[in-house]
């Protein structure tokens, strides 16, 4: 055995297949005022959702890019090289029979329509710019819960949208916010009423299928007073030599004692740039859990945040970031206690392997009111070998002396040891090192539901291997 | 089953072993005894093809295959065993797991079946006087010193080795313990031959060896019966330097 763990080769990406694009609408790549207007034509919105993208869409213009993250990799971004809106089905679908063929045989190989009988409160399955898949049980119905793909959530429940949409990530926000805002289409729209628990979890799972695509759906999850419910996401795209833009924009906003618990598995192969806002707003004693896992992606620049507004609110964060080869993960989290008595908990893991960097960027506010506030923040990370980077980003602004705050920051290696004591254990170089790489992972993965832990075990041991055939 | 012919190891140039030989045939048992620091571990450790240790000359054969040409675990799946004098801890993964993932790698074909797996878990947690709850801590996490023993020697009894090589498996560990993991090794013996480092003369009480031997600098010295150990035990090393 040779001391040196460094690998070459990287997993192969499994989900890297492709269908043949047939698409029933396509825009031409780039972006103008007047394809922003096109889109919300052909959706038929209504003239305020119209005023908001075009307004984001100057802002977009407008806004400088981030200086920070990773400027090269932002900078290499093509946004004239980008398809903006690629309709692939003629409607959404309750019955996954009457999904297209080749759509439908490739939420198969996802295992999609399986999870969504086995363990799945509803389902939204988008591919490219629009759900083409999407049901909820009856039971859930039946008590009120309302889960839409945005676009039909819109033209369903438009004053519902009108209250809350860009209410907790304004489309100014930052440069990727004001063209999600712009160019929106698809995500999930979900209303859990008052005293209303969702005990089965609900899943989108996105997939962008077309080369140079951009995918930019919108989800708005509203929590009302005492109610609860976890929402999951999964993505995954084909591997191709020129970059796709994935930008999302979730909003959160959980009601007095409510319960939203967000949780997501990020895969997309090494030609996407990842660029997410997520943020939730939790009003008094609500709790925000955002789970949140980065395994792929070329440049991922995403910190899921909670803005603490109610006396006693808590958030969760707990994320993990896996880098491979040329892979950027910018992950971290924010959390803003704006009110008493208010408390965070941040978990981040991050593992760098083959040259990859993985960065933890973390905000942690308390204002002056915010009294008897507490936070923890943890940060572990973990090279696989030299060549790899793993650094840090944490702000603090404490606004009072009252604030309980903890934190604690680790790098560790994998040692000889380590790995020969499991070799001992008849284990192979790799598998030892996809047991400790798990292990580490383990208290993320121990918060998700359990099919998509062990998905992600069984990925993270892939990766640890050479080349697969 | 294992011959050690005149070995010579090194770590970063500097020489530990400096030309040890060794026979091991099924059933006996050996004891090595001797200062800290006079390459115990090392021998154990290179035996198992720790990558920190340099073979500078000599051989080791294990069946009559030379051990160069194995990796380590395709060593432990041909029989080999080392009980850790300082066992790693691996953060997250739950010792339960760990087993059964250890006993299929290394049992291959012949690995129990689920069921049968965990009667033959629980049979000898049972004997090891360990509780259930073991199997969802993380592996040596946390574990104290005789804790980290016992799941040492669990290991052994589930992985059924044909050679034990064991690492000061004995120290740190209480009267009670020490009884329990000389039963585990005990159990073991008649079909697999047995390397057993210690200090003490208290574990040959309950395991007998075949042959006692005294490790100084990097070289055997020494070899006797088991009264060599108690002679040990009562005079130190001193006589034996003179
Ligand atoms: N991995 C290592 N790196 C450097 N020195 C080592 C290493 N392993 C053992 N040594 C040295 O080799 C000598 C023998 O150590 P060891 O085999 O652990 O002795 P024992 O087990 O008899 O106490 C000691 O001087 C020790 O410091
Ligand atoms: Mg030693």
């Amino acid at each position: 055995m040779s001391g040196d763990i460094a690998r070459d080769a990287v997993g192969d990406y499994r989900y890297g297949f492709h269908d043949p694009e047939n698409a029933t609408i396509r825009f031409d790549k780039g972006l103008s005022e007047q394809v922003v207007r096109d889109i919300s034509e052909l959706k038929n919105e209504p003239e305020w959702m119209t005023e908001i993208r075009v307004k984001a869409y100057h802002r977009f213009m407008e806004m400088p890019m981030p200086s920070w993250g990773n400027c090269d990799m932002l900078n290499q971004i093509d946004f004239d090289a980008v398809t903006y809106f690629l309709r692939s089905s003629e409607g959404t679908e309750k019955d996954w029979d009457d999904v297209p063929d080749d759509i439908k045989n490739t939420f198969d190989r996802l295992g999609i329509p399986e999870a969504e009988q086995k363990w799945l409160g509803g389902v939204t399955a988008q591919y490219e710019s629009e759900a083409v898949y999407h049901s909820i049980r009856e039971d859930l119905e039946e008590q009120g819960v309302l889960f839409f793909d945005m676009d039909s959530g819109l033209k369903e429940h438009p004053d519902i949208v009108k209250k809350y949409f860009c209410s907790v990530v304004p489309a100014s926000d930052n440069k990727f916010s004001a063209l999600n805002t712009a160019v929106w289409s698809g995500g999930s729209f979900i209303y859990v009423p008052k005293g209303v628990h969702v005990e089965m979890p609900v899943q989108a799972y996105f997939r962008i299928n077309a080369k140079n695509m951009g995918q930019f759906e919108r989800t708005l999850i509203i929590a009302d007073e005492g109610s609860s419910i976890h929402y999951v996401e999964g993505c995954t795209a084909p591997t191709y030599s020129t970059e796709s833009l994935h930008s999302a924009v979730v909003e959160l906003i959980a009601m007095e004692g409510a319960k939203i618990r967000y949780s997501t598995v990020q895969n997309w192969s090494a030609n996407v740039y990842n660029l997410v806002t997520k943020r939730g707003i939790a009003h008094s004693n609500a709790t925000i859990e955002w789970v949140d896992g980065n395994i792929g992606s070329k440049l991922t620049m995403k910190y899921p945040a909670v803005i603490l507004k109610g006396e006693g609110a808590h958030a969760e964060v707990i994320s993990v970031a896996y880098a491979g080869k040329g892979q950027h993960q910018d992950a971290g989290a924010k959390v803003h206690h704006l009110a008493p008595n208010t408390t965070s908990n941040i978990l981040s893991k991050s593992i760098s392997k083959n040259g990859g960097r993985s960065s933890y960027r973390g905000m942690l506010q308390v204002t002056p009111k915010a009294k008897g506030c507490r936070s923890k923040v943890i940060c572990d990370a973990l090279m696989l070998d030299a060549d790899s980077q793993s650094d840090t980003y944490p702000t603090m602004e404490v606004g009072n002396s009252s604030a309980d705050l903890e934190h604690e920051a680790s790098v560790s290696k994998v040692s000889n040891d380590q790995l020969f004591y499991l070799m001992s254990r008849g284990h192979s170089e790799e598998e030892a090192m996809g047991m400790i790489v798990n292990g580490f992972f383990e208290p993320f993965t121990r918060e998700l539901p359990m099919e998509y832990a062990v998905e992600l075990n069984r990925l993270l041991e892939l990766e640890m291997e050479g080349a697969i055939g | 089953m294992l011959s050690i012919e005149n070995l010579h190891v090194s770590v970063d140039d500097t020489e530990i072993l400096r030309g040890v030989s060794l026979r091991i045939n099924l059933g006996e048992v050996h004891a090595v005894m001797g200062r800290n620091g006079s390459g115990k571990s090392t021998l154990a450790n290179v035996i198992m093809g720790h990558p920190a240790y340099e073979i500078t000359s000599g051989d080791i054969k294990f069946k009559g295959t030379p051990l160069k040409e194995m990796e380590v675990f395709e060593r432990a799946r041909a029989g080999m065993f080392l009980s850790f004098q300082y066992p790693s801890s691996i953060p997250g993964v739950q010792v339960g797991t760990f087993l059964r993932k250890s006993v299929s790698a290394v049992r291959g074909d012949e690995a129990p079946t689920a069921r049968e797996f965990r009667k033959e878990l629980k049979s000898h947690m049972d004997a090891l006087e360990m509780d259930k709850s073991f199997l969802a801590r993380y592996v040596n996490d946390g574990f104290s010193g005789g804790e980290k023993k016992r799941l040492e020697i669990l290991q052994m009894l589930l992985l059924n080795p044909t050679l034990a090589l064991l690492d000061e498996t004995d120290s740190g560990l209480d009267i009670d313990a020490l009884r329990v993991v000389a039963e585990g090794i005990n159990s073991i013996t008649p079909r697999a031959g047995c390397l057993l480092i210690t200090h003490y003369q208290r574990l040959l009480d309950h395991v007998k060896p075949d042959y006692v031997h005294v490790m100084i600098d990097g070289k055997i010295v020494k070899t006797g019966g088991a009264d060599l150990a108690v002679k040990l035990e009562a005079q130190g090393y001193d006589w034996i330097e003179a």
